[in-house]
């Protein structure tokens, strides 16, 4: 067993952070109810948000355990997912040493450390897939392709639950598409960083 | 027979299946942060049950509405946060003295005033008490966790139906907005409590004449029954009264058909509390802090435990005595300047060091907060 399996098994800690109508919320319910209703872990979610209806900074905490969950917020994060650079910087003071930091590498041009995982959720939502509003799907296929705090088969059913009538296809492409670029980008060296193609389209 | 389903719930939707669970059939609200996703469950439960959902234009038309549903048979509950529960006050003490069954739940954000909308606070904790003016009993619970806010939804309804009394449910942001995974169980499991009604034909009816239970037996308006309704002080046949040797009795009532059942009122869970020598007294949020403080200060050889006051008012006096009785130090972890820790000083024999950790930055206290204040007491 590797060590970030072994990591994945006790309380796992993660957090989602962006911008108000990224999707981090569903994302983060899509999360939890993976690892609570189809893996049969212990979970608990919290939300936090401003007074905005949109725009803002918006996250989600999702604490998995193997035992009940007390305390039902972060306070040291093993899995950070950030949408933009300003959630990248704000959220990124409470990590784990040797935490997942999984960033949108066109929206966070200055992750938290050199570690980062860094992929193109947005760009490839809007180039591949045509809707970039899928873009907090493709994260969560990135996330259980690189940390396996929750498997695919039970991220794949929690989303389906969720997500509107006639979007299941769109949705189990943008899983596919997460899993996807997060193997490709480990096949590369990690030091070279994930520059994209995508970048000039923008 | 299906499995019962585990479900991710959010603490607010608890509240609102908890209401329809205990019977709730008739709600009136207006919507706020952190409270709204009670009153948008209700909006698609309640018409799909063929019950009434109104939504008011304030929260002092709700929880009015919610009274006059009350006293034609319904089964009411109105939600808010701080400042529709300051609105609602008046009404709160219109319903406490005219003895009509209402559920209030009151979701704690930031105040006073619109204060910190989205975020977390337990500052309407003596608000509950006596927010309302005159002196009156109250009833107010406290949830922490998902199910807890189902469970403690439906003992305020059965409260609120036994006593005839408005039974305040307390939560706050976190608890509102948090997701757990819960089984709800099954409605035979449940034990639901409805108000007595008159048993004597119309013709001898005496509203609030009561049996030794001092607890009225007052019909449902529109059934043939007639009796007045009011906030001034009133006889056996519901009129006004200024007569000493009525109103005496009549206060008398009103507390006792409450203050005798205190011990049943008691609303609380302790951890590790058996052989620790500090104990965090907490409630709300603060106590899924306090619980975590007490795991991992075990682990590092602290023995301390933890009480968790379900119920706050009544004061739960008896357990959090004994919960004090023999340890060395308490704390009481709160988001506010010290609401909940005052009553355990003042129940506090005086052998045992009352802590308090006070909290108004909008968010929420963390475990290393709480075990790093035990550290520095001891």
């Amino acid at each position: 067993m590797s060590e970030k399996q072994a990591q994945a098994l006790g309380r796992v800690e993660t957090r989602l952070a962006g911008s108000g109508g990224q999707g981090l919320l569903l994302a983060g319910l899509v999360l939890a109810e993976a690892a609570g209703l189809y893996d049969g872990r212990e979970v608990a979610m919290v939300q936090s948000y401003g007074p905005e209806a949109r725009g803002g900074a918006s996250k989600a905490e999702v604490i998995i355990s193997d035992q009940a969950i007390d305390y039902p917020l972060c306070t040291r994060v093993d899995l950070f997912l950030a949408l933009t650079q300003e959630a990248a910087d704000a959220y990124c003071w409470d990590l784990k040493p040797n935490a997942w930091i999984i960033v949108d590498s066109d929206l966070v041009s200055h992750p938290p450390s050199s570690k980062a995982v860094r992929l193109p959720f947005t760009a490839a939502a809007r180039d591949k897939l045509k809707k970039p509003m899928v873009a907090n799907v493709v994260a969560l296929g990135a996330i259980a392709e690189i940390t396996g705090v929750i498997s695919r088969r039970g991220l794949e059913k929690a989303l389906l639950a969720r997500v509107p009538a006639g979007t299941e296809a769109l949705n189990k492409k943008a899983l596919a598409l997460g899993a996807k670029l997060a193997r490709d980008a480990a096949g590369q060296a990690p030091s070279e960083g994930q520059a994209t193609a995508h970048t000039e389209d923008m | 027979m299906a499995k019962p389903r585990a479900q991710l719930l959010q603490g607010n939707e608890a509240i609102a299946l908890g209401a329809l669970a205990a019977g709730c059939n008739f709600f009136a609200g207006y919507p706020i942060t952190p409270a709204s996703e009670i009153t948008e469950r209700m909006s698609r439960e309640m018409p799909a049950r063929g019950y009434p959902f109104i939504q008011m234009e304030d929260e002092i038309a709700s929880i009015g509405c919610c009274i006059g549903g009350s006293l034609a048979g319904k089964k009411v509950m109105t939600a808010t946060s701080g400042p529709g529960f300051s609105l609602m006050q008046e009404n709160l003490g219109y319903a406490c003295i005219a003895e009509v069954p209402l559920v209030v739940v009151n979701v704690m954000r930031g105040g006073p005033s619109t204060g910190l909308p989205t975020n977390v606070a337990q500052g309407d904790v003596q608000q509950a008490r006596w927010g309302t003016h005159g002196d009156h009993p109250a009833i107010v619970l406290c949830p922490a966790t998902v199910a807890q806010c189902y469970e403690l939804t439906i003992t305020a309804f059965n409260w609120a139906e036994r006593f005839r009394t408005p039974v305040v449910l307390l939560s706050d942001e976190v608890v509102a907005h948090m997701r757990e995974k819960v089984v709800l169980p099954e409605p035979h499991e449940i034990e639901v409590i409805d108000r007595r009604q008159p048993t004597v034909p119309p013709d001898w009816y005496v509203p609030y004449k009561t049996d030794g239970s001092l607890i009225p037996q007052l019909a449902n308006l529109g059934e043939g029954y007639r009796y007045h309704v009011t906030g001034l002080v009133h006889d056996e046949r519901g009129f006004p009264t200024r007569r000493a040797d009525e109103v005496e009795p009549f206060y008398n009532r009103l507390f006792g058909k409450i203050s005798r059942h205190f011990a049943d009122l008691e609303r609380v869970k302790a951890y590790q509390l058996d052989d620790a020598e500090m104990v965090i007294i907490a409630y709300g949020c603060t106590a899924r802090a306090a619980a975590a403080a007490v795991r991992i200060g075990r682990e590092r050889g602290l023995k301390v435990g933890m009480l968790q006051l379900m119920s706050i008012w009544p004061f739960p006096r008896r357990p959090v005595e004994e919960a004090l009785t023999g340890k060395r130090l308490a704390l009481v972890p709160e988001l506010n300047m010290g609401q909940i820790s005052r009553e355990v000083k003042r129940v506090n024999d005086g052998r045992t060091q009352v802590l308090r950790h006070g909290k108004m930055d909008g968010s929420m206290i963390t475990p290393d907060e709480i075990l790093g204040r035990l550290r520095e007491a001891k």
